[in-house]
């Protein structure tokens, strides 16, 4: 299986290296797949996670930067000194496992909720929200000329963007309506700075340790843009689950997290991470919406997706909330 | 008319036999989607009991505020039109009051246990 073509793997670029054991997919769609492993070594094993398209299906996604590009950016990250894992081998023809590639295993949690019950975070919780404004400043500050070819995405092109989405799904939402009149309204225009945007930095796409943010993952949605974006998206109530007045991921404050934006050197400007925030509440909403039009197009009939078409009306109460607040 | 028990009470019936003696016998992925699909027999059961109300009321919010009748569908493609052209907005009289109980009525069947909706239900309270 696929401990065999690991194994060859491994033998070639691992110094040592005499097999992996212990593989086991942790998640995987159609198009892509994420596995653990072990890599067998004389100095002790080395835990290995592998990302993945199999074989035949090397086409990215119209958003998704690719496998390839997400090896450059988290080996980019990791050097700059931003939480990320190191990347170890970028697959080749001859690995025989499709494209993609191996990177070191960082332990840790990086399911929301335990994170914000479970007593092992309960020193670090009140540490993450200036933390990771930490994080981003590092992130939006990585070197454009060693940047992969990524897409360039502005408000105005999001706007018109989500806009199509929404209307392709021939699902009238009077509030979904109004979000997009507001975001039209209120759209800033190009950003002063033009950066590396992570595009799905929130609570659930992190590694957390007692010590706080051990690494950055998903960095499929990256691409040029304003870097306030990631700060309105890491605020967006759907990561907070259920931690409603914590905006940071159910972790702090956006004071907090501006903080640490700023004393790592880089400038806040709060309009446009509320902007942000509203565009990114409508686009899990939309993103809940295609769920649905998936649901029933494929034959597959996953309750998953049919129950996360009914999540959309979260995102209408969290826009309501936002663009119309009712007397506290 | 069609004969009882009710689609609820049917609903309902095989929700608790998942839930009571089904859940217990399994484990793994499969349970996480056995409670998947428990939710999802307890949202039908909560869209059958609500929906004729709320949707009355719906109608009867759209018809006062659009001035113009039709099916609960038609109207709230009215008003998603009229938002997008711009002759409706929350300076509108009525609008926001609309959009807040129609959007608490959807969390009442969809999420009753979703933060936001329980902290607005709240302030009704």
């Amino acid at each position: 299986m696929i401990e065999a073509e690991l194994s060859r793997s491994v033998q070639r670029w691992c110094p040592g290296a005499t097999g992996v054991t212990g593989a086991a997919k942790l998640s995987g769609g159609a198009s892509q797949e994420t596995w653990r492993f072990d890599i067998t070594h004389p100095d002790g094993p080395i835990g290995a996670i592998l990302r993945r398209s199999p074989k035949g299906y090397g086409a990215a996604p119209t958003r998704a930067a690719g496998l390839a590009a997400e090896a450059q950016l988290m080996q980019l990250a990791f050097e700059a000194g931003v939480p990320s894992p190191r990347v170890m081998h970028v697959l080749s023809a001859e690995d025989d496992l499709g494209t993609g590639f191996i990177m070191q295993r960082v332990e840790g949690e990086t399911i929301a909720r335990k994170i914000l019950r479970d007593e092992e975070f309960a020193a670090a919780r009140p540490l993450l929200a200036r933390q990771i404004g930490g994080i981003l400043a590092g992130l939006h500050r990585l070197p454009q000329d060693k940047l992969p070819e990524l897409r360039s995405r502005g408000a105005t092109q999001e706007i018109s963007e989500f806009d199509r989405d929404y209307r392709s799904l021939n699902w009238p939402k009077p509030v979904f309506e109004l979000a997009l009149r507001w975001l039209r309204d209120h759209d800033p225009g190009p950003s002063v700075e033009t950066t590396l945007v992570h595009g799905d930095f929130r609570n659930g796409n992190l590694i957390i340790g007692p010590d706080g943010v051990r690494a950055v993952l998903d960095w499929e949605l990256a691409h040029l843009g304003d870097p306030m974006e990631d700060l309105g998206w890491v605020c967006v109530n759907s990561w907070r689950f259920g931690e409603i007045d914590k905006p940071v991921g159910g972790f702090g404050t956006r004071d907090e997290l501006f903080a640490g934006y700023e004393a790592a050197g880089r400038k806040v400007d709060p309009a446009r991470v509320k902007f942000w925030e509203v565009m990114g509440t409508l686009r899990w909403g939309i993103m809940c919406g295609g769920m649905m039009q998936r649901f029933r197009e494929s034959p597959d009939h996953s309750m998953e997706r049919a129950m996360i078409g009914r999540r959309a009306s979260e995102t209408e109460i969290d826009l309501l909330r936002l663009l119309s607040p009712r007397g506290s | 008319m069609q004969d009882e028990p009710t689609p609820v009470e049917l609903t309902k019936a095989v929700a608790d036999f998942l839930r009571n003696d089904i859940t217990p016998l399994i484990s793994g992925h499969q349970s996480f989607k056995l409670r998947v699909a428990i939710n999802i027999l307890d949202l039908v059961t909560r869209q059958l009991t609500q929906e004729e109300g709320s949707d009355a009321r719906e109608v009867e919010r759209l018809r006062a505020l659009l001035g113009m009748d039709g099916s609960v569908t038609e109207l709230n493609r009215a008003l998603a039109d009229r938002i997008a052209k711009g002759e409706v907005d929350l300076a509108t009289p009525g609008l926001a009051e609309h959009l807040w109980a129609t959007t608490m009525d959807k969390l009442a069947v969809d999420q009753p246990n979703y933060a936001s909706y329980k902290r607005e239900l709240g302030r009704e309270g």
